[in-house]
């Protein structure tokens, strides 16, 4: 019995109805989860992993249909259950965690009651005995004081806190399998290492198997055993996190591994390798491997030919790829920090910088702007980008770095303090009052590939009209204009005449920098240019605006939440909190004791894809205050876990300076910091 | 310098591109046949279209031309296929020569109330502050005042006439419209393409016309077949009411409000206008649904 | 609370301030016009003017809207040419005709339309979807006067079940039950078409909300998912659609009162309006815009009653 699988794939094959006709999303799928195992599977977006969890739970949809093969649930055939098994078997023995927790709770309804409904369906009991239970489960998800939190409405909680509500939820039935699908994405660094560790905890508490769907593979080596790695609907390769960590033998596991940029990784040192190529629609599937297209190791003649199996590889038990070149390939290795280039120059020639910059919001309220509240969105910002070379603005949601992009560009105009750019204040010029010249010198990538591009507007259009509108004589030949800056950005000329639904969305971010690029700008603004996209594409773009940088000598400020890719590509770090920049300084040092107690903090929980790395953790309690509320002593005083007592609540923080032009703003001495620390970021070429 | 620049502006596309433009023009259209509804409203929409352009050529009698002899036995017979009204004029033709007034009026309104609407409510939208509040305030007030009253109040104090029933349709219906495109563009104004067109330094008109509008357009086509519809609808209430379009000339609504005190013995005088009538609704309503469809599926 | 009643008061007022205004000056556009009403064709321009004098007609628009203001205020609205009575009553008369005919609509339209959008909104595109979205669409796109009549030679002249007329006056057999039934079947047809395809659009939408989901895979039986989780949700966005039917229900049913003669509000303003019996027009008009603002307020109440979200 100990050897039956708890859920099996056995040869799956799922079709979805589209006006196109069948699109096969899975064409053949096998593999097991046994009770208590935590099996990650990982893959970007369209490789259908959400499919196959919906798939456990039959909940494809009208349109989805499963074309071949059995899946089975405690040796019973889902497809066979009537309605009223398959609703037993429906959050009491397989529960579902997904991702955007606000989304999944019924806004109408409080917390409380959506919880008391499972218990209530599945065992009968009555509403006292319900209740009681959901304050149990409420507190073994960590809640503090569950009663309140029964009576609240989703819109009340914080995003950690509703997601720890929807974990509960699955839970609190004691199912045998936990299907999760994404369940961190979207919330902030210290938040996901908060709900991850939360759910190992509850793993080896409740002995509950887990199948976890992610794309991040940092988020899976935290939680699982075994990982599947999933491309075009198919498990290419599977094994132990060890296995496929350390000895990945498909090709496109090795390019999901060289493309993720980890602390420690440094543009100069280690450049990321993207995947070439791009997800071909489902649509047009070849005969042989689906990867072959965009396999740097393809050999035509045996991988177009014939379906590859997914075959058990000698002497790695468990681990299974599916690749006919499996065991020719060499070894693989992570690429680790390694070469002789030296820094470059220390800051010399500032380009654009702000003094105590500062924005305050009123929110008008009421109907004759009565009881307006103020926010302050930034709170003296000193920060400096050298030319040439890249400023990275890091912190998670809420912290002022969106707006600080919005003041630099003119979007939004400061209220109090400076910005300099070459010299000249721009601070309180709005873009309407900017002239064409600055204008031309500053411009900006955006976040979203979607909103990005004015759907209306051919690619040429979007990119001609900024070439006229930035450039000081009109060129005579617009459309070589608009040919070159795609050049520029490896897009073929042809793109020109598309919209942009016919792009995908790295192009779409591509042909966005050629339009910032259009007036050849000494600045260049990007808020999350990478966060909407794929880790294979955003390995490209980030590798292109490194590229940009070196051949034009533009400089870059980078607004992320993504302390990995900051630290590949930045060369100074400003780390915000509540308006406030509490550390600042050249990535090197930034990312080395001693550290502010926030970036520590942020450090230790960003998902490292390594399994043989384990931090001791450092968890925030609580949720980041209002930036609304009069503020006397340091921002992160609520929250620091280094805390000294009432002179953190009540005196600002001194900026205490370090050699190198490094910045922290911390009542604790540096020293002393430097020795309570541990480094946390791989150690850089320095030490090697 | 301006002038060619914005001539250049225009001409940024090489011819190919307008032509591909057509193509899709066209490809789009072709797509209507893809929905059942739309594809019988379209086909409703068309065949009212045709009576009203060959109105001259179909009437088997003057409109307003009385035969008396068949005031006797007015039914449907062959000299009068659809049998004549209580005056003894022939119902087929009144019913040809009614489709004209109703089918220039409504789209007319509809042109007026979604250009007017979309100015104010891209002003609105866009800039909100005090003018987004006086126009909302504004819009409000009109629309919380019961149409058919205010008809009442304005037709019979000016008097009806087909362009004062154009007149107060616009009137009316561009708030709604405004409202549909303010919403559209509080929304829209975010999007960072609006933010990248004002950081290359675009006027707000600009911004506006070329940058907002067109993504509004889908919901505002659907919007403009539901609008024709409801206000071929009210032309007709208003010539029920006897005080649409002035007499003899035939007008749907009107040759109902004559007949249909005749309904237990003559019912076919009321029937047949009212059955115009309706058909015409339910061809544009049933656009506009399947253009949603459509819409939706992209 | 307090201040969303102020603010919904303050628009209240100014809204009737506005149109009272708005009507008072269109009504009497043309100064000669009430004396030359009162007085008849044959009078001589002489007359007219003197009368327009006596009348005070002749002062500024400005000063003589303040002083029916006053009035108004003081629960005076003056006195109807066409019906020979203090406008107070005509219009109480008829306000009460028509808020019986609106009152049984209305009862009949919420649990009709509910049903149908929520039927219909469960499964998109499914067959019962496909015969609800017709029979909304087509119900929605006859006139009034156009159902009135086919369901009148179907039921009145073929089949002599039920009056043509509803005059509220028992007589030729009818009892008054028997006449409020073609008036009440053909607003309720025409204005739930509407109110249906309202619901089932947001039906839809609310169904493909992830906690729909959720709620599904939690094992609940599809009913209990559609009552306890969709049916709230579906509703939070065509509830201020639905009361503002009242609007239409009290002020926009000339047309079917004109059909069957029915003595209410909206035929009252018609023959008002048509009569320029300007007193009543103007006081029915204030009354118009009083209800529809008052159903306005009523909807976003009930807007914040379903919607903990906007409570807060």
């Amino acid at each position: 019995m100990t050897d039956a699988p708890l859920l099996e794939f056995r040869d799956v094959g799922i079709a979805y109805a589209t006006r196109a006709g069948e699109v096969p999303v899975i064409p053949a799928l096998s593999f097991r989860v046994s009770a208590g195992e935590a099996m990650g599977l990982v893959g970007e977006s369209g490789c259908g992993k959400s499919t196959v969890a919906l798939s456990i739970v039959r909940y494809l949809g009208r349109a989805g249909r499963l074309v071949r093969g059995r899946i089975l649930f405690e040796g019973r055939d889902l497809a066979t259950l009537d309605d009223e098994e398959l609703r037993a078997v429906r959050g009491r023995r397989i529960a579902m965690v997904y991702q955007d927790p606000m989304a999944s709770l019924n806004p109408v309804m409080t917390v409380g009651r959506q919880l008391m409904e499972v218990p209530m369906i599945h065992e009968g009991v009555g509403a006292a005995t319900a209740h009681a239970r959901a304050i149990e489960m409420l507190r073994e998800v960590n809640l503090s004081d569950p009663e309140a939190v029964m009576a609240r409405y989703p819109h009340q909680l914080s995003g950690g806190q509703q997601q720890r509500i929807v974990i509960a939820m699955a839970l609190i039935a004691e199912p045998a399998l936990l299907v999760m699908d994404e369940p961190t994405t979207g919330l902030d660094v210290t938040v996901e290492a908060a709900v991850l560790d939360l759910v190992r905890e509850l793993r080896r508490r409740r002995r509950t198997a887990i199948l976890f769907i992610s794309h991040n593979l940092g988020t899976v080596v935290r939680v699982c055993d075994r990982i599947g790695v999933m491309y075009r609907g198919e498990l290419v390769e599977e094994g132990s996190i060890r296995q496929i960590f350390t000895d990945p033998r498909h090709p496109y596991t090795r390019g999901l591994l060289d493309c993720l940029p980890v602390l420690g990784r440094d543009k100069r040192y280690a450049p990321l390798v993207p995947i070439p190529g791009q997800l071909e629609p489902a649509l047009s599937r070849p005969p042989g491997c689906g990867f072959a297209a965009r396999c740097i190791h393809v050999d035509r003649a045996r991988c177009t030919s014939a379906p590859i199996p997914l075959l058990p590889r000698d002497g790695a038990r468990g681990h299974r790829v599916a690749c006919v070149r499996a065991t020719e390939l060499a070894p693989w290795a992570r690429r680790r920090a390694e070469g002789t280039a030296a820094d470059a120059a220390v800051v010399s020639d500032p380009v654009i910088s702000t003094q105590r910059l500062g924005k305050v919001y009123h929110a008008r309220s009421g109907l004759f702007g009565a009881g307006r509240a103020a926010v302050r969105a930034l709170r003296d910002v000193d920060v400096v980008a050298v030319r040439g070379q890249t400023l990275a603005i890091v912190g998670e949601s809420g912290c002022g770095k969106s707006t600080l992009a919005k003041v630099l560009t003119g979007i939004e105009v400061a209220t109090d303090g400076h910005v300099t750019l070459d010299g000249a204040e721009i601070g309180r010029l709005g873009v309407d009052g900017r002239s064409r010249e600055l204008r031309r010198k500053l411009q900006m990538v955006f976040q979203n590939p979607d909103s990005t591009l004015n759907p209306s507007h051919t690619v040429g259009y979007a990119i001609s009209r900024a070439l006229r509108r930035l450039r000081d004589r009109a060129p005579a030949d617009p459309s070589a204009g608009v040919a070159r800056l795609l050049e520029v950005v490896k897009l073929a000329p042809q793109m020109a005449a598309r919209k942009p639904r016919q792009l995908s969305g790295g192009e779409k971010q591509r042909v966005a920098i050629a339009r910032a690029l259009a007036g050849d700008p000494d600045v260049i603004v990007a808020d999350e240019p990478v966060s909407a996209l794929d880790v294979s594409v955003q390995a490209t773009i980030v590798n292109l605006l490194a590229e940009l940088q070196a051949a034009r000598g533009t400089t870059l400020v980078f607004i992320s939440h993504d302390l990995a890719v900051v630290r590949y590509l930045a060369d100074h770090v400003a780390v915000m909190y509540l308006g406030a920049v509490v550390e600042f300084g050249r990535v090197a040092s930034v990312f080395a004791p001693p550290y502010h107690p926030y970036t520590e903090a942020l450090l230790s929980a960003v998902p490292v894809p390594d399994p043989d790395r384990q931090y001791a953790r450092i968890l925030l309690e609580g949720a980041v205050p209002r930036a609304s509320e009069r503020l006397r002593g340091c921002p992160f005083a609520t929250r620091c876990p280094r805390k000294l007592g009432a002179v953190c609540d009540d005196t600002p923080p001194p900026v205490q300076r370090l050699p190198g032009g490094h910045h922290i703003a911390c009542h604790i001495p540096t020293a002393e910091l430097e020795t309570l620390q541990t480094a946390l970021v791989e150690p850089s070429r320095e030490e090697r | 310098m301006t002038a060619p620049a914005t001539a250049e502006a225009l001409s940024v596309s090489p011819p190919a591109t307008s032509r591909r433009r057509a193509r899709d023009g066209w490809r789009r259209l072709a797509r209507v046949g893809e929905s059942t509804p739309a594809t019988v409203g379209v086909l409703i929409i068309l065949f009212w279209l045709a009576v009203a352009a060959l109105a001259p050529l179909l009437a088997p009698y003057p409109p307003n031309a009385t035969d008396l002899a068949a005031l006797a036995h007015p039914t449907p017979s062959r000299a009068h296929w659809l049998g004549t009204d209580h005056l003894g004029r022939d119902l087929l033709s009144r019913l040809a020569w009614g489709a004209r007034p109703v089918l220039v009026i409504a789209p007319l309104a509809v042109l007026g109330a979604t250009a007017l609407g979309c100015l104010l409510g891209l002003a609105a939208g866009y800039h909100r502050r005090w003018i987004d509040l006086v126009l909302t305030r504004a819009c409000d007030i009109v629309l919380s005042f019961p149409v058919i009253i205010l008809y009442m109040i304005i037709l019979t104090t000016f008097g009806s006439s087909a362009w004062n029933i154009v007149g107060v349709l616009t009137l009316t219906k561009a708030p709604i419209i405004a409202r549909i495109v303010r919403g559209m563009t509080l929304e829209l104004r975010e999007c960072e393409y609006v933010a990248a067109a004002k950081m290359r330094g675009e006027s707000a008109l600009y911004i506006m016309v070329v940058e907002i509008l067109p993504n509004a357009r889908g919901p505002l086509i659907v919007d403009m077949c539901l609008r024709t519809g409801y206000n071929i609808i009210i032309i007709g209430v208003l010539g029920f009411l006897g005080i649409g379009l002035p007499p003899p000339d035939p007008d749907w609504g009107g040759m109902v409000k004559d007949t249909y005190g005749m309904m237990s013995v003559w019912p076919h005088m009321a029937l047949v206008p009212c059955a115009a009538i309706s058909s015409l609704v339910i061809g544009f309503n049933l656009l506009a649904v399947g253009l949603r469809e459509l819409g939706l599926r992209d | 609370m307090a201040r969303f009643f102020a603010k919904h008061l303050a628009f209240l007022l100014l809204t009737l301030l506005v149109v009272s205004f708005l009507v008072f000056a269109l009504s009497e556009f043309s100064p000669g016009a009430v004396a030359r009403k009162e007085l008849g064709a044959y009078a001589t321009q002489e007359q007219v003017d003197l009368l327009t004098r006596q009348m005070g007609l002749d002062r500024p628009l400005p000063v003589r809207y303040a002083e029916y203001l006053g009035k108004a205020a003081a629960g005076d609205l003056g006195y109807s040419a066409r019906f020979k009575l203090p406008v107070k009553d005509v219009i109480g008369k008829h306000l009460g005709n028509t808020a019986l005919l609106a009152a049984l609509a209305f009862a009949c339209i919420v649990p009709l339309s509910m049903l149908l959008g929520i039927a219909a909104g469960m499964r998109e595109s499914s067959r019962l979807d496909r015969a609800i979205l017709l029979f909304s669409t087509v119900v929605a796109s006859i006139p009034e006067f156009a159902l009135g009549v086919f369901l009148a030679s179907v039921f009145v002249v073929w089949l002599g079940w039920l009056p043509g007329t509803a005059t509220l006056v028992a007589g030729g057999g009818w009892s008054v039950a028997t006449q409020l039934v073609l008036p009440v079947a053909v607003i309720v047809l025409f204005d739930s078409g509407y109110v249906i395809s309202m619901i089932r659009a947001s039906m839809i939408e609310v169904m493909q909300r992830p906690y729909i989901r959720t709620a599904v895979l939690k094992g609940m039986p599809l009913r209990d998912v559609i009552l306890r989780h969709a049916v709230r949700n579906a509703m939070i966005n065509p509830i201020t659609v639905i009361m503002l039917q009242i609007n239409y229900l009290i002020a926009g049913v000339v047309v079917v009162e004109t059909v069957f003669a029915y003595p209410g509000f909206g035929r009252m303003m018609l023959e008002a309006a048509l009569f320029k019996d300007i007193a009543l027009v103007e006081a029915g008009a204030l009354v118009a815009v009083f209800v529809a603002v008052a159903t306005n307020i009523l909807g976003d109440l009930a807007y914040m009653v379903l919607d903990p979200r906007i409570r807060a």
